[in-house]
Order: structure tokens, then C-alpha cells, then sequence
């Protein structure tokens, strides 16, 4: 049980938060032809979309309402309205979404009544499903505007068995996916995969893998997104066998989705490791009734053996983690599973979840509070995202990019961590990060007897480099 | 290598083993060795010599698949890290370019590196096809003012422990004796402290351990003229002979070094360890004793005194963790006894330990830490060490690097304790971190992971309460 260690000063140096809005906006982007539009000062899509752009190397399709002073101050309503008619008549997309920001909610704007008036103004555009979501960037962070956005999506389109017929088991090979931001597109597709290979069919929801996983299509633009989790498919989730549901964040959307569907459901707070990806195919083997594949039981005989031959250096290691909740606790207990430890562990947004992080205590602040602790604790691995590479340098700690943004890495947003694959992978560069400390390395000596040895300034600077890391 | 020199060096007359019924080092079995070759055991005693060019003269398979993996550290110098190797072909063999060969690798190796000397290790194939070594070495030291020191220890003479040896015949036979040592330099002098120079002969500064052990030495006035070889320069070795007292440290496989030290230089020698507090406590009461000086003898006292209650208390908590825990040992000769000592003053305990290459007083010392009823493993095969585990129940099995993948195979925690490994377990500080790294396998919660079914291979709780 981590102790919770609230925000304690009033200056946030070196920021390990993304915004609700843009977390909502993500999500909206795992559906095919969908388009978000943030409400709020053309900035707030204007950052929003360079954040994305630079994580995922993709044109990011993402509108603004462009609030400016006048509406700042006497209703953006219009702004809503007038944005939504552009985008629906220029180019029909199947879904759009609607997250509000700060400068929006604290106006007072009221979304879902707007989005009424828009219907009002607009009935030519009745057939294009809008969905309103409350994401000021004051409150959350980016992964609780992903939650938010996902339920948000189910609660508008997602219909009551009652109203359409639905049952669980109509399509018996069919299993809903419901996904937290912590899963990229290279562990979607890995679940995606696993998941088929019980003969089962995956819908995932949202789906990145679909849309943000970096293909090339032939058509030469789009204004909107070019893959994702079809929207007609939501009328059909209550057909399914079962709903997976990944990550704790995505809780509220999980049930809100088993009221509407009735669909029997799992849920796993993360599949990193051999215990959490055990259950996973556990329970796909009892959905399905097939046999766990042969190929999978191999992986999971390969992963075994990468924890014996990785143990040597994860034993006692000591990691400095910040991330997101899920990820954070993801993290935290594949960590533990392999004998390291969290000796530093910073979310940029307090959850229910960060309770049951594998670590004696979780700080609820930014990347200078990792730091710090990170430098009084002898923390020796980073693990954060493309702003904790300088928190890493200047700590003299090699580090492992996780979570977003991912600036400086490519394919850093399609890394594969799941599975027992990922799984595997990230052992294996953990322990070769490790390595390269030269932990253990004794800082060498020269006797005092023995002072004629003088040696050249490049070999005595790389001794002493080694000496410095020295644990 | 004359077979009388080799059979010399197998009747090492200060060896132990040669004090009961087998004579000598044992011959190698076919079909049921694992050990290295003289080769080997001759570049491993002294590649740790930093500032040397180490040449192999052979084929690619004696220097390709084994240079650049010992865990062996330089303070200075890193040319020793630098893998030459002549690289015969066919056409050297079959024309005697050998030689030829030879002799422009070492004017490449000074060209190019500018090394202090140049070892030439000997191996089977320019031995079988009589590359005269010495002659080359002698004219290219002649021709470029260099030292180039032969080294002949090819495979086929014999085992690993033979190439120590022979090794060891070449640096006394070659080097030592040919500079005096430095006086001591100015300014380290300290009233009421005389200094003392001292050799430390099979010290090989792995994963440099040495550095654990050097400022003690350092304190107590005790000057290492030379390590044989562990972080050690040629010009070091030009003075081995200059000491007051050898240590043996650890390894009879240079013993022959230090009788022929005695012999020609009257230094009197000990056997000792620096691996366990006991052990590393009487080592330096060894240097004391046979040096003969009360006052060291007086600071000797106190520094132990001073070090052991300091590790005592850093090594309570590891203590709490590890007590009771019990080990497999399975390590060549002398280590078996002096990690004995150093595990059970971690309070744990050795069920059996490997002998293979124990000598008889080996065996006396273990027994009289283990008791009569020690139990010894003389087959280091795999199987019947993975058997030896089960039937003891241990918690760790300490071996070599390259039982290493067999014991995680069978899921068995392990430590590496030989030359490959990446941590240092010499001194009182080497205990620190033998106490870290074991309870860090031991406790890793991987041995659970690995060891529990697959969920769906479970039968089913439900059926089976129908």
C-alpha cells in the first residue's frame, strides 16, 4: 500500500503532466474518421497537436472552437456550433468529439446543452454523432481526459440491449477491448494478435493501433483520422462473448458498458509481466475454449528464462518511475516481480489506483520532485518520458522512455511493452541499461608508492566516469 | 617446451597434490573434461599485465574465442584489453611463414601501441609445426629495443594449471631480476612506519577486487612491488624478486613462482585468501608474522580490529537475511575453502563444496570448517550437480560462469564466483557485496515465477469437486 504524498509546492518545475483535453482528443482519435475539436483558445489545439504530432510522427487531425476575447467573455456558444457546421459539412465525418478545456469550463460553458442547440440549428447534420466531454486541463491529467472521453463515447453511442436486441453471446467469437492510454499502438496490436490467435475477434475500443500506428495509405490526405474502431461497431457491442477492460482508469467506462450491454466482463489492471499476462490468456482459453497455442506457451517459456538470465541485474535495483496512475503502477509491480524496486515514483494526477503501487510511497508531482528523489534515495534507472532525459542526465542515470510525450525517440509511441513478448523486450533493455552502469565496478586505486604512474587524461577521465556511477 | 621441462613443471616439488598418491597434475580425460588448456591458463595468469601487447602467434581460434571476456581491471593501461592474435592461415602453415608472420606483428604491435613489452603466447598449431618462438622473440627485442618475452604453453602441453605455471616459469625465467625497484618516493614516508615490499603472486584484480585490498596495504606500510599479475605493469614485474614476502594468494596454480622466488632469492612465502573477514584478517597477520616487524604486527592488530567491527555492524542486516540459508559450492581447489570461511561468517550454510582440484591439505581445511562429515563433490558434471542440490535442498548453488545457465535452467539460484564475473568479493569490503549479491538472487521473486505452472495447466478446481 503506497503512502500518497499530495502536491506540496506551489511552482511545478519541469512538468510531467499532459492535459485532460488532450487525453480526451487522443481518444476520440482511436475511432476511424473521427475528428476531435478541442473547445477552447485555438493554443490549446494548436500545443495539443504539436504534442501529438512530434509523439507519433503522424499529421494529427485536430480542430479548435478558437475562443477569442470577445467570446471569452460573452459565450463561445456560437463558437461551438459555428465549428461544428464547418466540420460536418466539409467533410462528414463519422464521429466528432467535443472535449472541453479550462478556459471553457471555467466560462461556464455548458456542453451538452451546446451540442443541443447545435442539433437544433443543424438537423442536416443529425446522421453525424457528436459526443461533448467535460476535460478541463485544471483537474486530471492525460490518461483521466482518455477515460473520461471513452465513456463519454459509450454513453452517446452505445445502446441499451433493451432498446436494440442485443445479447451477449450473439457473436460468440466477438470480445470487446476497452483499453486505457497506457497501451500504445504496438501493445494493441500485440493484444490484438494474441487475442485472434484463441480464434476470437477483437474489437478494441479505442483503437490507436488502427490509427496512430504509423502506416502509409494511398490516399494523399485526410482531415481526419485513417483508421480506428469503426463507429457503427458501438451499436453491436452488446453481441459480444465478453469485455476485456485494461487499466484501472478505465473503470467508470467499463461499467457503464456492462449496464448498457450486459456483457459478462475482465479486468486486468495491466498485462506487463508473467502474472498479468498469464491471466490474460488464461481467460481468453476459457472464453474460447480453445487451447492456449503453442506459440504463446513458448513465449511464455522464453519470458521465464529472460527473468533468470535479467535477475542478476533488476535484483535490488533502484528505479525512478514517473508516469501516468496506470502506467506508474503498471510499471511498478512488473518491477517488483523481478526482484527491483521503486524507490521513486511520481504521478502527475492522483487515482484511486496509485494506492496499490508497488512502492513505499507515490509523490503526486512533477519531474523536479523525481529528481530530487531519485538523487536522495540512489535511484539508479529512470524510467519517464522524452522530458525526464534531462532528469536523467543531470542525475548521471541512463534511462528507458515510457508514456507520453515521446519526443526524441522514433517508434518510441509504438514500442511493444505487453505480452509476453514486451514483456521480455523490456527486461532485456532494462538489464542491458543496468549493465552499462558498471555497477559493482570498484573505483580503481593506485598505491601511494607508486605515484610515477601517470596516466593519459583520456584513460584516468573514463576510470574515472566509472568511478563516479559507482553504487 | 621440452617434454622433460613440461614433466618438471608437473612434479612441482611444493605442490601438495604430489604429497599423496597422485603424482602431479592429473592428465586431462578425453570425453570427460571441461578445464581449459595450458594455453588458456598461460594468458589468463598474465594478460592482466596492463601495459603489455599480449600476442598470440596461432590460428584464429585460440585468441578469437577467448579474448576480451575476463573480468580483469586496469587502473591505467589498457592495452592488455587489445586482442592480437597473428591469425595464421593455411598458406602460413603450409610454407613456414609462421615465423615470419610473427615477427611483423610484433614491430605492428610496437608501431601501433607502443606497449611497455610484447608477450608471445605459444600455441598448437606453430608448436606442432615448430615455429621457432624464442629465436623470433630474441631478435625482435634485439632489433627494436623492446622486451618481447616467449611464453610457450601451447594447448596440447597440458591443462590450464599447467599454462599457469608455465606462464609463471616465464616471468621468473625472463623478466624478474632485470631492474631494482624505485626507491620510494618522496613525501610518502610516515614516522615510526617502516615500509615493507611485498609480491602478491595469483592476484588477478577481478572485477578489481584488488582495490579493495590495496589501501589496507597501503596503511600498513606494506609496498606491493608486483602483483602476479592483476593490474600490474611489466616494469613491476622486471622487480619481483625484491620482496620481502610473497603471498600466495588463493590459487596454487603460480606456486611454482614462489618456490623458485625462495630458491633464488630466499623469500619466504605464504598461502593465504582474501576472500572471507577470517580470511583476509590472516593474511595480513601472515605478512606481519613473517616479516618479522612487532610494530606492524601492533597496527596490523588494530587495523583488523578497526575493519572487522566496522563490517560487522554493515553486515548485520544482510546476516538476518541470509542466516540459516544453505549453498552448494562447486569451485576449483583453494577457493572451495576460503568462500567456505566467507559464507559462514554470513551465517549460512555449505552443505557440500566441490574438490575436483582440491589438494589433500584443501580437504584438511574444509573438513576442519565443515566438520569430518564434510561432504565433497568430486564430478562436476551438470547432472550430478543439479542432483546434489534437490537432494540437499539448497537455497543457491555458487559455481563457475559456465554452470551458470544450467542452474537457472533448472530454476536454481546461483552466483558466479570465477573470472568472468562482474563483482568483487576480495577484502572486507568484497563480503559487503557478496552479501548484497546473494540475497539478491536468493530472494528474487523470479524463483517463484518460474517455477508455477501456467495457470490453465492447473487442474481445474471445480471438476475436481465434481
Amino acid at each position: 500500500m503506497a503512502e500518497i504524498l499530495k502536491r506540496s509546492k506551489a511552482l511545478s518545475v519541469s512538468p510531467l503532466k499532459a492535459s485532460q483535453s488532450l487525453g480526451a482528443a487522443l481518444a476520440f482519435l482511436g475511432f476511424q474518421r473521427a475528428i476531435p475539436m478541442l473547445h477552447g483558445s485555438q493554443g490549446c489545439t494548436a500545443f495539443g497537436k504539436v504534442f501529438f504530432v512530434r509523439h507519433f510522427r503522424e499529421p494529427i487531425p485536430l480542430q479548435t472552437s478558437a475562443m477569442d476575447q470577445v467570446s471569452s467573455i460573452m459565450g463561445a456558444d456560437a463558437n461551438v456550433v459555428e465549428g461544428l457546421n464547418i466540420l460536418c459539412s466539409k467533410s462528414q465525418p463519422a464521429l466528432v468529439g467535443v472535449p472541453t478545456t479550462g478556459l471553457a469550463e471555467t466560462q461556464g460553458a455548458d456542453i451538452q446543452r451546446v451540442l443541443k442547440q447545435f442539433r437544433r440549428q443543424h438537423p442536416e447534420h443529425a446522421a453525424i454523432p457528436v459526443v461533448g466531454v467535460s476535460t478541463p486541463d485544471f483537474s486530471g491529467c492525460l490518461e483521466s481526459g482518455y477515460a473520461t472521453a471513452t465513456r463519454a463515447i459509450i454513453d452517446a453511442l452505445v445502446p441499451a440491449a433493451a432498446a436494440t436486441g442485443t445479447f451477449p453471446g450473439r457473436r460468440p467469437r466477438q470480445v470487446n477491448v476497452l483499453v486505457g492510454s497506457f497501451l500504445t499502438p504496438g501493445d494493441l496490436e500485440e493484444l490484438k494478435e494474441i487475442i485472434e490467435s484463441f480464434g476470437l475477434r477483437p474489437l478494441v475500443l479505442p483503437d490507436l493501433s488502427d490509427s496512430l500506428d504509423g502506416h502509409l495509405t494511398d490516399s494523399d490526405f485526410s482531415p481526419l483520422t485513417i483508421g480506428g474502431t469503426p463507429v457503427s461497431e458501438l451499436a453491436i457491442l452488446g453481441n459480444a462473448m465478453a469485455t476485456l477492460v485494461i487499466g484501472p482508469s478505465m473503470v467508470a467506462a467499463a461499467d457503464l458498458l456492462h449496464r448498457r450491454t450486459g456483457v459478462p466482463e475482465h479486468r486486468f489492471e495491466h498485462l506487463l509481466g508473467l502474472d498479468a499476462v498469464d491471466a490474460l490468456v488464461h481467460t481468453l482459453h476459457r472464453i474460447s475454449g480453445e487451447p492456449v497455442p503453442e506459440r504463446l506457451e513458448r513465449q511464455r517459456a522464453q519470458l521465464q528464462d529472460a527473468m533468470l538470465d535479467t535477475h542478476f541485474m533488476l535484483g535490488l535495483s533502484r528505479i525512478a518511475l514517473a508516469g501516468d496512475p496506470d502506467l506508474l503502477n503498471a510499471l511498478s509491480h512488473f518491477l517488483a516481480g523481478v526482484g527491483a524496486e521503486t524507490v521513486a515514483a511520481v504521478a502527475p494526477a492522483n487515482a484511486p489506483v496509485l494506492a496499490r503501487v508497488a512502492a513505499q510511497q507515490v509523490k503526486i508531482g512533477d519531474l523536479e520532485d523525481l529528481e530530487l528523489r531519485a538523487r536522495e534515495v540512489g535511484a539508479e534507472l529512470v524510467i519517464g518520458n522524452a522530458h525526464a532525459v534531462e532528469t536523467a542526465r543531470r542525475l548521471g542515470l541512463p534511462i528507458l522512455r515510457a508514456g507520453f510525450p515521446q519526443y526524441d525517440l522514433l517508434g518510441g509511441y509504438q514500442r511493444t511493452w505487453i505480452g509476453y513478448r514486451g514483456s521480455r523486450h523490456t527486461l532485456f533493455e532494462l538489464a542491458n541499461l543496468l549493465l552499462q552502469l558498471g555497477r559493482g565496478e570498484i573505483p580503481p586505486y593506485r598505491s601511494l608508492y607508486k605515484p610515477d604512474y601517470v596516466e593519459t587524461a583520456h584513460e584516468s577521465g573514463t576510470a574515472a566516469q566509472g568511478a563516479g556511477r559507482r553504487h | 617446451m621440452t617434454p622433460k621441462d613440461i614433466a618438471a613443471l608437473l612434479d612441482e616439488p611444493a605442490c601438495a597434490h604430489n604429497h599423496k598418491a597422485k603424482s602431479g597434475c592429473a592428465r586431462p580425460k578425453p570425453g570427460a573434461t571441461a578445464g581449459g588448456c595450458a594455453f588458456d591458463g598461460a594468458q589468463i595468469a598474465l594478460l592482466p599485465i596492463a601495459d603489455v601487447a599480449h600476442i598470440v602467434h596461432g590460428p584464429i581460434g585460440c585468441a578469437g574465442s577467448s579474448w576480451g571476456n575476463r573480468g580483469t581491471r586496469s587502473s591505467g593501461p589498457r592495452i592488455y584489453r587489445i586482442g592480437m592474435t597473428t591469425d595464421l592461415t593455411e598458406q602460413d602453415v603450409i610454407m613456414g611463414r609462421g615465423e615470419k608472420r610473427l615477427f611483423h606483428s610484433i614491430k605492428q604491435a610496437l608501431d601501433g601501441y607502443a606497449p611497455a613489452a610484447v608477450f608471445v603466447y605459444n600455441t598448437c598449431v606453430p608448436a606442432l609445426i615448430g615455429d621457432d618462438i624464442e629465436a623470433v622473440c630474441k631478435a625482435a627485442a634485439q632489433k627494436w629495443g623492446v622486451p618481447v618475452v616467449p611464453v610457450d604453453a601451447a594447448g596440447f602441453y597440458g591443462t590450464k594449471n599447467l599454462g599457469n605455471r608455465l606462464a609463471g616459469e616465464a616471468m621468473v625465467k625472463y623478466v624478474a631480476g632485470t631492474r631494482e625497484p624505485d626507491p620510494l618516493p618522496p613525501g610518502t614516508e610516515r614516522p615510526g612506519i617502516r615500509v615493507h615490499d611485498i609480491n602478491l603472486i595469483g592476484e588477478y584484480n577481478i572485477a578489481g577486487e584488488l582495490w579493495h585490498m590495496l589501501p589496507l596495504l597501503d596503511e600498513l606500510g606494506l609496498r606491493v612491488l608486483c602483483t602476479l599479475s592483476g593490474d600490474a605493469r611489466y616494469r613491476e614485474v622486471q622487480t619481483l624478486h625484491r620482496a620481502e614476502v610473497n603471498m600466495m594468494v588463493c590459487s596454487k596454480a603460480m606456486i611454482n613462482v614462489a618456490r623458485r622466488l625462495e630458491q633464488s632469492f630466499g623469500t619466504p612465502w605464504f598461502e593465504g585468501s582474501f576472500y572471507g573477514v577470517g580470511d583476509v584478517s590472516q593474511a595480513l597477520r601472515d605478512f606481519a608474522r613473517l616479516l618479522g616487524d612487532p610494530d606492524l604486527s601492533a597496527r596490523t592488530e588494530a587495523l583488523i580490529a578497526r575493519e572487522e567491527a566496522r563490517l560487522h555492524a554493515e553486515l548485520a542486516p544482510w546476516r538476518a537475511r541470509l542466516r540459516g540459508r544453505k549453498v552448494l559450492l562447486y569451485t576449483g581447489g583453494v577457493k572451495s575453502w576460503s568462500v567456505i570461511a566467507a559464507l559462514q561468517d554470513l551465517g549460512m550454510q555449505v552443505m557440500a563444496t566441490g574438490t575436483r582440484k582440491s589438494t589433500e591439505e584443501d580437504k584438511a581445511r574444509i573438513r576442519e570448517l565443515m566438520g569430518e562429515d564434510a561432504r565433497m563433490i568430486d564430478d562436476g558434471n551438470p547432472r550430478a550437480l543439479l542432483d546434489r542440490v534437490r537432494e540437499y535442498g539448497v537455497d543457491i548453488l555458487i559455481a563457475g560462469g559456465r554452470n551458470m545457465y544450467t542452474a537457472l535452467k533448472a530454476r536454481v539460484p546461483f552466483l558466479d564466483i570465477n573470472q568472468e564475473r562482474e563483482f568483487g568479493y576480495a577484502g572486507y569490503a568484497g563480503m559487503r557485496e557478496l552479501a548484497k549479491q546473494l540475497a539478491l538472487t536468493i530472494e528474487s521473486p523470479v524463483w517463484g515465477a518460474v517455477r508455477r505452472p501456467a495457470p490453465w495447466a492447473l487442474p481445474r478446481r471445480g471438476q475436481a469437486h465434481g
